[in-house]
């Protein structure tokens, strides 16, 4: 889980995000125990309202739930749930951006194209 | 009431108006920043809320009790200052050891604990310490009293990187496990920005901003692009400062920034807090 401080967006956002790639990339499985608000404050250097803002953002998405006096856990089918997510986040994240640039650089639609396919390739 | 609150506080000394009718409250169970430039009254506000200087005029209230010349309140709050007031021959050991004959709460395992983990020899004088293990010796003390309130006033002064790094993954440990009333006062905000919740600056004397660090750093943005593009984007905005570099330019702007009616070849950034801080407090 990586926070960068100079990013724009909020911390607990970016920790929140960083508990979705973990979980993604099955650091965290599906019906295990996460780091506690604590551990994470802690680890981070950052105040445990943070850490907690963070957390609750995916309680309330349904990505994490609480197991009372136990800690949180990674709910059942989050990562299904989390892959949906991305996808609907893919176009807006990575394909209009990736168009703005080209614009901006005057790199045509065929040659974008070509360069995908040239990433498959590789 | 379980807080700390100060009422039109004011504080002359001489010609000088050292504080100007602060109101303000510290709520418990939070951290919060009191941020101000060197003279900016800062330690004032603090020695006069544990009665170590008084007031011309105001008070200070404790859980709802007048503090001035009142121990028992006044025995909440523990406030570790800047000064080292210990007997220069003293012992860290015995440092210790009084601290804990004087403060009940004082977790003297924990303070040992501490101690070590920073690589303070109990056997040294306090007038052997160097600036960094002076301030070091007088956190441990602070962390250790287990008061409702603490305040901090320049807690990492002539630490070095690895030990205030150290003292800040203790503090949010120590704030973790027993929640209290902090205030870390202090002019390097870059560091505490994550820390606190809540953030207090001051400027000669009066209360500049008063509100989570959260929906401060949420009020301003940053945009730089070049400079003809920034100066006409924020003809009609509320410009709290710029910076350029040849053509290019960098204005910090209070408001909500609208991403989606961006000109071409401007950028947005977050406007951190020391930024905001250096952009309020200047001048």
């Amino acid at each position: 889980m990586l926070i960068n401080f100079e990013d724009e967006r909020p911390i607990f956002v970016q920790i929140a995000e960083g508990i979705e790639d973990a979980i993604l990339a099955g650091a965290f499985l599906e019906e295990s125990q996460i780091p506690s608000t604590t551990e994470i404050s802690v680890s981070y250097k950052i105040n445990p309202a943070t850490a907690l803002k963070g957390i609750n953002l995916l309680v309330d998405s349904g990505i994490l739930y609480k197991k009372r006096g136990v800690g949180m856990f990674v709910a059942p089918r989050a990562t299904k749930k989390l892959i949906e997510k991305r996808r609907n986040l893919f176009y807006e994240n990575y394909i209009t951006r990736l168009i703005d640039e080209a614009k901006r650089l005057g790199i045509a639609q065929t040659e974008i194209t070509a360069m995908i396919e040239r990433g498959y390739r590789q | 009431m379980n807080c700390i609150e100060v009422e039109n506080i004011s504080k002359r000394f001489g010609p000088v108006n050292a504080l100007t009718n602060i109101n303000l409250k510290f709520e418990p169970n939070k951290i919060y920043g009191l941020l101000g430039r060197n003279g900016a009254g800062k330690s004032t506000l603090l020695n006069i809320i544990t009665n170590r200087l008084f007031a011309d005029s105001g008070q200070v209230l404790i859980d709802g009790i007048k503090a001035a010349e009142n121990d028992e309140v006044i025995g909440k709050v523990y406030m570790m200052s800047e000064k080292c007031l210990y007997p220069e021959g003293m012992k860290i050991a015995k440092v210790l050891k009084w601290s804990n004959e004087f403060y009940p709460g004082f977790d003297l395992d924990y303070a040992r604990r501490l101690a070590d983990e920073f690589g303070l020899e109990l056997n040294k004088k306090v007038k052997s310490l160097s600036t960094g293990y002076g301030s070091i010796m007088k956190l441990v003390v602070a962390l250790a009293v287990n008061t409702p309130y603490l305040l901090l006033d320049e807690p990492v002064l002539g630490l070095d990187a690895n030990h205030r790094e150290m003292f800040y993954r203790i503090l949010v440990q120590h704030f973790a496990q027993r929640p209290s009333t902090i205030v870390l006062s202090t002019h390097l905000i870059e560091e505490v920005a994550t820390v606190i919740e809540e953030v207090v600056i001051i400027k000669d004397g009066k209360i500049l901003k008063n509100e989570s660090c959260a929906s401060l750093t949420a009020k301003g943005y940053t945009v730089s692009g070049s400079a003809a593009a920034v100066d006409s984007f924020v003809a009609d905005k509320q410009v709290i400062g710029s910076d350029s570099l040849g053509g290019l330019k960098s204005v910090h702007i209070l408001g909500i920034p609208n991403k989606k009616n961006l000109p071409q070849g401007l950028e947005i950034s977050r406007l951190d807090l020391q930024k905001l801080f250096i952009k309020l407090t200047s001048a």
